[in-house]
């Protein structure tokens, strides 16, 4: 079981806790707990939470970690959850040079979540609220059985990802009296109310009148689809209007609390772990560090900042995006004056003794999320010096390729690959399609196909949510396709939306 | 020490393994060797529980990568992770690699499972103990060729940046003798128990390839049920026409011989192999001989019979003989078998009419727990 700090890690606690606040750190309380491998493996197993609903696929999280471990291959290092206070978790076999960078590390993903605005809408409660889901789950099992359960859980995962990322910050279900009321003040188009009768033509000339009255018809006509707008929150969709028993509407709404609850984690993973590792270099090289325990240091944060050519390390573009903003205001290279400088000279010797990279970097956190964070913060400079590059697939020599090293090209590839966590917008067009009930999605088709028979698999999930036929609309090869299952067969045709 | 994830994680096997169950007629049926890599872990394809999802197909995707090397230029194998990338975060999320490792040992034990197969009853306890070598620990001392070079060299490191003699620009590093870290280790004892199979084939002109490939497959099966029963487990080869001889692995599964077929040339074989190296004090002895069932003569397989009953059957723990059908034998053999000796309870018989029979016929022979 997991043990409170040991009085010698509680001492290393305070020291790093002191510095962190010394920096401007500002977090939630943070409790630590010291954990064997095995525990390790099973909170990360759970992703991060000590307890979490039944379900075999933490068992296959739990798998690979263990035998990673194991073969000396992968050791989770720290495991930090978003909540308030923040828990995270310490390996007891661990050195105290690797403890307190932990621990530096830790603080930095605390204050991140408490500030930054993608987990202003988050639950902070979220450790009770899972283990809360836990036992509502255990409840359906004891009553409805483990192998229904179960199997509606992996149909519904088959849908996890179709959520809308940015629905926590908009206001969903207005007032319903309030839209009543405006819906019945829309019904009759008046026009502006006139003072004089002679001046009524020119206050409400019948062509505005006409346009209003558009607008109504307008807004009338879309009242009666449904959904009135394209619902990117799927799954909502479903919760709301597919023919669901009251246990599986409790396990859906469930899997898609946990889906948002985690969903900032991946809008914010490269600025989150390189503003973690920003502070436990910072913490451990200007202030906790002793002289024996360096080359370990350095061991240990070089590991976590390796890259490979195929893969991108979040730990390192993040790290080397906050130096470089911090240097930049710095040395107050920004703003126009720079932008519109092309004198290589005078760019490299670049300094105005700003001073106000800290500063800037402490804002940064707050207000941005991944891919604003990219967009506005990655520049040509950065990404030669960080010898960026996009790789595809060549088909004739059956492997993966270095394609470009363009700057723009390389950043859009970026800011596809981040929007939506480089999955594919789908929403629900049509809940009651050609007047058969069936269900309409939409792919929002960005120059990537999706994977047939993936696709074709989760239509089957889905209808057997939905329960009618499901259809979905994307392009294959520039076409418009309809992939479509009834519940037996799987059929496509051409349709274009 | 109980976690809970174990529960999850036994139902996930549970799964996992379900789907080698289902499948296992199907690997059998397909013939797939699965080889062995390295000491005894295989890697085994297994249908990774991959929940499908709209998704972009990894090859559409590409995405961004970090390092030197010039446009066009291939990115090796397993340098490329694309797929989500920036999973959530603490979720573990991300694309795995379909395949999960199982040892020779989980598969036999899946094997067991499946076919609920017992457990063999050793007849023979006597255990010669073997020492193995365990690595442990690090110390100062040992033989040059256990250094632990990344031990030695941080050493070192640690050591000339506390003198002052690490130079940065001109990083060199040389151990001196109190630098050197070794590996140390233990020796551990590991009983053993001793077992052999001596594998006897008939490769007479009816014995076709299909046939090969069933008393292949079957033997793959055999071998590893027996060697996770019995630690250090020998293998001998047999094959036989009219005259039997002694191969080595490869031989024996790829030689095609024509000519007639006495059995009896293999059992003499047989019978002088135990009596020269396995002593049945010491040994367990497990028999496994396949043919098409057409001997040469009546007379021959009297003879067998004899030697069965009077020089093989007394000193091994079990003998088996499956009988893969062709289109030319006659058959016969397992019959006068049955007759002769199929009451005593050491001898497992088994027909094999094709590969989906191979899964019955692993069951007949190991079913008997012996």
């Amino acid at each position: 079981m997991p043990k409170s700090l040991t009085p010698r890690l509680a001492a290393l606690n305070t020291e790093v806790e002191g510095y962190a606040r010394e920096f401007g750190l500002d977090f939630f309380e943070t409790v630590f707990e010291v954990v064997t491998y095995d525990e390790m493996n099973m909170v990360a197993a759970y992703g991060g939470f000590p307890n979490r609903y039944p379900h075999w696929r933490w068992g296959m999280e739990y798998e690979q970690l263990a035998k990673g471990y194991e073969y000396g291959l992968s050791k989770i290092y720290e495991l930090v959850i978003n909540n308030d206070p923040c828990y995270a978790y310490l390996l007891e076999s661990n050195a105290d040079v690797d403890q307190k960078l932990v621990m530096a590390h830790v603080y930095g993903h605390c204050d991140f979540f408490k500030n930054n605005f993608s987990f202003r809408h988050t639950n902070r409660r979220m450790i009770d609220e899972m283990a809360n889901h836990a036992t509502r789950v255990r409840r359906w099992i004891d009553k409805i059985g483990v192998e229904k359960v179960e199997d509606f859980i992996d149909r519904t995962l088959s849908l996890e990802n179709l959520i809308d990322q940015h629905a926590p910050h908009i206001r969903r279900n207005p007032d319903p009296k309030r839209a009543e009321d405006e819906a019945k003040a829309n019904e009759r188009v008046e026009g502006f109310k006139v003072g004089r009768e002679y001046m009524r033509g020119f206050i409400n000339p019948s062509e505005f009148l006409e346009s209003q009255r558009k607008k109504v018809e307008d807004e009338k006509a879309r009242a009666k689809k449904f959904p009135e707008r394209p619902q990117r929150d799927v799954l909502y969709f479903l919760l709301e209007y597919a023919p669901l028993e009251p246990w599986e509407a409790d396990i859906l709404s469930i899997l898609r609390d946990e889906a948002y609850y985690f969903a900032p984690q991946g809008q914010t993973k490269i600025m989150n772990e390189g503003w973690a590792s920003y502070w436990h270099s910072t913490i451990m090289t200007r202030r906790a560090l002793k002289d024996d325990e360096i080359i370990d240091y350095a061991d240990r944060h070089s590991g976590t900042m390796g890259t490979r050519p195929g893969a991108l390390n979040p730990y390192k573009l993040g790290i080397e995006l906050w130096r470089d903003i911090e240097d930049r205001w710095n040395k107050g290279r920004f703003g126009k004056e720079w932008d519109e400088c092309d004198d290589l000279r005078a760019r490299g010797s670049w300094d105005k003794k700003l001073g106000a990279g800290r500063e800037k970097i402490f804002e940064v956190r707050k207000h941005y999320n991944d891919i604003t964070f990219i967009d506005t913060f990655l520049t040509a400079e950065f990404a030669m010096e960080q010898k960026l590059f996009v790789y595809g697939f060549n088909d004739k020599r059956n492997s993966w390729e270095i394609l470009d090293r363009e700057f723009r090209k390389v950043k859009a590839k970026l800011l596809q690959s981040l929007t939506n966590f480089g999955q594919p917008i789908i929403e629900v067009v049509d809940g009651n399609f050609e007047n058969r009930s069936e269900l309409l999605l939409a792919h929002k088709h960005d120059g990537q196909d999706l994977k047939g028979d993936y696709a074709r698999e989760t239509l089957r999930n889905l209808q057997s949510l939905w329960r009618r036929p499901v259809n979905i609309v994307t392009r294959y090869d520039g076409k418009g396709v309809m992939l479509r299952y009834d519940g037996q067969n799987h059929s496509e045709k051409k349709f274009e939306l | 020490m109980s976690l809970k994830i174990h529960q999850d994680h036994s139902r996930f096997k549970a799964i996992v393994r379900g789907k080698i169950k289902a499948n296992l007629r199907k690997y059998v049926q397909k013939g797939e060797m699965l080889g062995k890599k390295g000491k005894d872990a295989i890697s085994i394809p297994i249908p990774f529980i991959d929940i499908p999802r709209f998704k972009y197909g990894h090859k559409e995707q590409g995405g961004v990568g970090q390092g030197d090397g010039e446009v066009g230029q291939t990115l090796g194998p397993g340098q490329v992770q694309p797929g989500d990338g920036h999973g959530q975060a603490g979720q573990g999320e991300g694309e795995h690699a379909l395949e999960v490792d199982v040892t020779l040992d989980e598969l036999a034990q899946i094997l067991g499972e499946e076919l609920q197969l017992p457990n063999i009853e050793r007849r023979h306890n006597e255990k010669i103990v073997t020492q193995k070598i365990k690595y442990t620990g690090i110390n100062t001392t040992g033989p040059e060729s256990l250094r632990h070079f990344k031990r030695t060299f941080k050493q070192a490191l640690k050591r000339q940046i506390a003198t002052g003699t690490y130079d940065p620009a001109k990083p060199v590093i040389i151990p001196t003798r109190e630098d050197r870290r070794y590996r140390s280790y233990k020796l551990q004892d590991l009983p053993e128990t001793n077992a052999v199979i001596i594998y006897m084939m008939d490769v007479s002109g009816s014995m076709g390839d299909e046939q090969k490939e069933i008393v292949r497959i079957e033997s793959f099966w055999l071998d590893t049920w027996l060697r996770h029963q019995y630690k250090g487990l020998e293998s001998r080869y047999v094959i036989h026409d009219a005259v039997a001889r002694e191969v080595d692995r490869e031989t024996f599964f790829h030689t095609r011989e024509s000519g007639g077929t006495m059995i009896s040339s293999a059992y003499k074989l047989c019978r002088e192999i135990i009596q020269a190296d396995y002593p049945k004090s010491a040994w367990n002895i497990y028999p496994f001989h396949f043919s098409d069932g057409d001997n040469w003569s009546a007379d021959d397989t009297r003879q067998c019979i004899d030697m069965l009953r009077n020089d093989i059957l007394p000193h091994v723990n079990q003998f088996a003989y499956g009988q893969v059908e062709s289109p030319y034998g006659s058959g016969q053999f397992i019959k006068d078998l049955r007759e002769a000796v199929g009451d005593q309870n050491n001898v497992a018989l088994s027909e094999i009419a094709d590969k989906d029979a191979i899964y019955n016929s692993i069951k007949d022979f190991l079913g008997k727990g012996r």
